[in-house]
């Protein structure tokens, strides 16, 4: 809620997994960061369509940056350590830009609930969506 | 394309597999294979790490993983190579996998139905009995429109690999 200079969205670090694979940072919606990746054959799966992988590890790392932004906002730093994650796959990804943000449904001191939508053209009809759980533990 | 189709090979089928797209990019290998099951590595990689001061796997390929045991283990119990889509997957991640260690995820199918597969299996660093994830996840079979021989509009959602309909 402060008003620095710096955004944390913004200045985001990700991840060599997620630059390995072409995710980018496109802007913000809301507060919350927009991952995006554009179609290559590293996330081809299907000939034309991504791989269901590619577009969980896509979700997955919009619900880090989420997650991420939200703390370093409050201040915190601990290391984060996935407990689940559940994907649904609503609708095939095609050879286009795509993207992605999460949404923080629960922080609490030890866990993090985190809903993400990635979408293609139309923001209003996901492609996939994903639900993270992710534990955060304090480091010494 | 023979219309004699001989029976789904996961063995012959990764050869295929690991050497395009996601898969191949992953590095992932075919290590064996049962009636319904099948067992796929995906080997150390330092540029998949999830955080930059950890030399731990991110838990994404790991997902890329077992979505794609997933799918051969359902060609491999029905025997042949028919489209199917992933509808829904769930990882519950026991452990990170151990430093500069290989991942190894075997799937089951364990029902098919006349439009869904149903599929439970595990990601392990060396040990079987001591996982680094459990997996369980939902694929629905894409029925060809016979008109074209291909797959209809609409039904067409994400799929862990190549679906092969040409």
């Amino acid at each position: 809620m402060s008003d620095t200079q710096s955004d944390p969205a913004v200045d985001l670090i990700l991840p060599p997994y997620a630059r390995a694979l072409g995710i980018s940072l496109h802007g913000l919606e809301g507060d919350m960061p927009v991952l995006t990746v554009g179609f290559s054959s590293v996330i081809e799966g299907r000939p034309g369509a991504f791989h269901g992988g590619a577009t969980a590890g896509l979700l997955e790392n919009a619900g880090y940056a989420a997650l991420r932004t939200v703390l370093v906002r409050e201040g915190r730093n601990p290391q984060l350590k996935p407990v689940n994650i559940t994907v649904q796959y609503l609708a095939a990804g095609k050879q286009k830009q795509t993207y992605a943000v999460g949404r923080i449904t629960r922080l609490g001191r030890r866990n993090a609930n985190i809903a993400v939508e990635a979408w293609q053209d139309d923001r209003g009809r996901p492609i996939a969506t994903a639900i993270l759980n992710i534990l955060m533990a304090e480091r010494d | 394309m023979s219309s004699s189709k001989a029976r789904f090979d996961p063995a012959q089928a990764s050869k295929f597999f690991t050497k395009h797209g996601h898969s191949g990019w992953l590095g992932l290998r075919y290590r064996a294979h049962g009636e319904n099951w099948v067992e796929l590595e995906l080997p150390w990689r330092e540029d998949l790490l999830g955080e930059e001061d950890r030399a731990v796997l991110a838990s994404g390929p790991i997902v890329s993983l077992m979505d794609m045991a997933s799918g051969m283990s359902i060609w491999t119990t029905k025997g042949d190579f028919t489209p199917i889509a992933t509808l829904d997957l769930r990882v519950d991640y026991q452990r990170p996998a151990k430093e500069c260690a290989a991942v190894i995820g075997r799937v089951e199918c364990y029902r098919t139905t006349k439009s869904a597969a149903f599929v439970r299996g595990i990601a392990h660093d060396g040990d079987p009995d001591d996982p680094v994830a459990h997996v369980a996840g939902v694929f629905m079979t894409i029925d060809r429109d016979p008109r074209q021989g291909k797959v209809p509009m609409g039904q067409d959602a994400a799929s862990s690999a190549g679906t092969g309909d040409e």
